[in-house]
């Protein structure tokens, strides 16, 4: 049994996942917040991805319910408009017992110009043990977490930065179908320039082995993603075949809008994942996208529900992920 | 008459040739005699012995942020920041509130200085009114109350039909027009240089283009009209080429470097610190490298600060959401001295002519040289001593520098401004003890 466990009190529901683990809980987790994927060590990730499994195991239990986070307070600080990640953090952290607390940012002092310092000092006040926080800025939460040492922050996405729990949860869903990470081959496609997601994903995927492409217009993928350790491709064709996975990302019509490329329709003609485009990559290949899904333009509308797409599993795993984060979070809060 | 005397130091003049242990004889504010073993009564002796006796500092790309930005800096605190910083001249930009666009501007930066500052400021005036780009601006009546040279400088002079109206106008005043070259379509919301940092970090990245195409733009205006357009703040090593072959050609082109371009790259903005938040942007370190040949080579003529201050309330905030600029005048020399010379960049007479001959043949001044007859801006240098960059040593209002609790080899022993004695050892001298009659 590990200190971070003792110290808890309660230790993970075990079961066969823990035996199954292609992951390592060897190393302990001792960062006091989660900010990004890019600084983490390949224990450390590993450590979270072991520590997920079994906490979706309680997600199919009749009651979905730990003591772990009793008595802790979750704030949930939102500067842009969430519904998924918000809604995930706050069953993941209900299920652990935590009381979470939605602060308002839209119709708060924040709104008359507050600074975000002074914001995240009234919710620490206010008795926050964790802080989840979205910010349009790259780099807002390791703002606070340099000013903020009592109080974890949980990086729920910062500008085109990272969004690590996303990250985590796309690696545990490849995990789970594929029951390995090191040597697959996974093709992120669309808007890399500005996809925190994409971002989080290439650091925990490189550090655990797997070969990284994206995929997309050049305009969205500048030459210089080369020096990140990827492989860029700008045909579609060439980025799929050989594939293991595909993760398709959201595209958003603002781009379009600022020429990145010529239209929607142009988008869907050279990047649209068809069922027949699917098909370049490996047979056995997972489709996943971080939602929420454009029918019929990044993805069609067969390939979105068919056997191959992971997109709903994605949605519970991200429960399970940020359960594990929270709890170890806590633990190296406490030690 | 008041007389000064300063015994025994190395002269090192570039301008003048000079270089040898040689005393300073300075009568009303104006050097006198310089020489070997003089023997001269004075009313103040400075024993300059084992210290390095140079032409007071000029820096001519600054803001003092006076009038509208006092919460940052002000004539006084900059002058002062100035001083500690063996500064004798500095040229303020105009991007203040309201913007110096008019005689009435220049005056009033012209009286607080005259009133305020320890040492000499010359104000920069806007090259179009409230610098929006559209219409030019007095470029003669500025002149006539005291404008130096003229500068959009925060922004650059985005129309080519303005700029080329400007240069031609201004060529016939024989003024620069000092450009912050920058193409802002390129620019757009970019706030770090583009490339694998940025595009890790998640930032909008400005390209290299943007200055590089902007520079020569700039270069074929002044070709075609004849003006002289100086480049401020030169980040990339593509327009120091564009640069030199256009002063091969006899373009009338100067160009500017600043501390932080020779020594940082965008590693240091790794950690999201807005420290380092500058415009243009740290770039690569081929980039730093290139910078740091053409100061060597005099394809960039001098070396300016770019000293922007701001307060600490606006640079805690992320990333992004700050607003570019570090200061620079309290340690720039120290920065200088112990980075180009201890690496072997320049040689110490090349930095000495860097920070004061040169930058003062940019905007025609009459500073930068010991000769005989000119005012006796001088600055004393111990180059065995260390400048400690700290909160508490800074004399600028503020202290956004990524250089802060840094230390750099060779200390400013005493900033002499017309023969009086305005900063030395440590300690700026009280206002009322040198204010002019």
């Amino acid at each position: 049994m590990t200190e971070q466990q003792s110290n808890l009190d309660l230790p993970l529901p075990t079961g066969s996942a823990e035996s199954d683990s292609i992951f390592s809980a060897a190393t302990p987790y001792q960062k006091r917040h989660l900010l990004d994927l890019e600084s983490l060590s390949r224990g450390e990730l590993e450590r979270i991805l072991h520590d997920s499994e079994g906490f979706r195991q309680v997600l199919f239990r009749p009651v979905k319910k730990l003591p772990t986070l009793r008595g802790k307070t979750v704030v949930s600080l939102f500067f842009e408009n969430s519904t998924r990640t918000r809604t995930s953090f706050e069953v993941a952290a209900k299920a652990l017992s935590a009381d979470i607390i939605n602060f308002s940012v839209s119709t708060s002092s924040v709104s008359k110009g507050e600074s975000l310092y002074d914001t995240a000092d009234t919710v620490k006040a206010l008795g926050a043990d964790f802080i989840v926080m979205r910010h349009h800025s790259a780099g807002a939460p390791h703002f606070l977490a340099n000013l903020m040492k009592e109080v974890s922050i949980l990086n729920a996405g910062d500008g085109c930065h990272e969004h690590p729990t996303q990250g985590l949860l796309d690696i545990f869903t490849i995990a789970q179908r594929k029951k390995r990470i090191e040597g697959l081959t996974v093709a992120i496609v669309g808007d890399i320039l500005h996809s925190r997601v994409a971002r989080s994903n290439i650091w925990g995927l490189t550090k655990l082995g797997a070969k990284v492409r994206l995929v997309g217009p050049r305009t969205l993928i500048p030459t210089c993603f080369k020096d990140l350790g990827v492989e860029t491709h700008y045909k579609l064709k060439d980025g799929l075949e050989g594939a293991d996975v595909i993760n398709v990302l959201r595209i958003q019509r603002e781009r379009m809008e600022a020429n990145l490329f010529p239209s929607i329709r142009e988008y869907v003609l050279m990047y649209g994942i068809t069922k027949k485009r699917l098909a370049w990559a490996k047979s056995d290949a997972i489709l996943m996208h971080p939602g929420p899904v454009n029918r019929g333009i990044e993805v069609d509308q067969d390939v979105a529900d068919g056997p191959q797409s992971t997109i709903t599993e994605q949605v519970t795993n991200g429960i399970a992920v940020r359960m594990a984060a929270l709890y170890l979070l806590a633990g190296a809060r406490d030690t | 008459m008041s007389t000064m005397l300063i015994k025994n130091g190395r002269v090192l003049d570039p301008s003048e040739n000079l270089d040898g242990e040689l005393d300073l004889y300075i009568v009303d504010g104006v050097i006198s005699d310089i020489g070997k073993g003089l023997e001269a009564n004075a009313d103040e002796t400075i024993d300059a012995t084992g210290k390095l006796v140079v032409p007071g500092l000029i820096d001519i790309h600054v803001h003092l942020r006076e009038p509208g930005g006092e919460a940052k800096e002000t004539i006084k605190t900059g002058s002062r920041s100035a001083a500690a910083g063996g500064f004798t001249t500095v040229c303020c930009m105009p991007n203040t509130n309201p913007v110096l666009d008019s005689a009435t501007g220049v005056n009033y930066v012209r009286a607080v200085a005259a009133r305020d500052s320890l040492i000499n400021v010359h104000p920069i005036a806007a090259v179009t009114k409230g610098q929006l780009g559209k219409e030019i601006t007095e470029f003669g009546d500025l002149r006539f109350h005291g404008a130096v040279a003229f500068s959009d400088d925060g922004m650059p002079v985005y129309d080519a039909e303005i700029m080329r109206l400007a240069l031609e106008y201004t060529a016939m005043l024989n003024m620069p027009i000092m450009n912050h070259s920058e193409i802002p379509e390129l620019v757009g919301e970019g706030v770090a240089h583009h490339g694998r940092v940025a595009m890790k970090l998640g930032l909008r990245g400005v390209p290299r283009a943007a200055e590089t195409a902007s520079v020569a733009r700039d270069i074929e205006l002044a070709a075609e009209t004849g003006g002289h357009v100086h480049i401020c703040h030169v980040s990339t090593a593509r327009a120091c080429e564009l640069i030199a072959e256009a002063k091969q050609r006899g373009i009338r082109v100067t160009a500017e470097v600043t501390p932080h371009h020779l020594l940082l790259t965008d590693q240091a903005i790794e950690t999201f610190s807005t420290m380092a938040r500058v415009a243009p942007p740290l770039r690569g370190a081929e980039d730093r490298d290139a910078l740091r040949q053409a100061l060597r080579n005099g394809t960039l003529d001098c070396i300016a600060t770019d000293h922007a201050p701001h307060t600490d309330i606006e640079k805690n905030v992320p990333f992004q959401e700050a607003p570019p600029g570090m200061i620079g005048l309290d340690f720039s020399w120290a920065l200088m001295y112990h980075e180009m010379v201890g690496a072997g960049v320049l040689t110490l007479s090349e930095l000495v002519a860097r920070m004061t001959i040169e930058p003062a043949k940019v905007l025609n001044l009459s500073g930068g040289s010991l000769a005989k007859g000119r005012n006796a801006d001088v600055t004393i240098i111990d180059l065995e001593g260390t400048t400690q960059i700290t909160r508490e040593t800074i004399k600028s209002k503020s202290c956004n520098t990524p250089f802060l609790g840094k230390q750099y080899s060779s200390k400013i022993e005493t900033t002499i401004v017309k023969g009086r004695v305005v900063y030395s050892n440590g300690q700026c001298t009280k206002l009322e003890a040198i204010s002019h009659p």
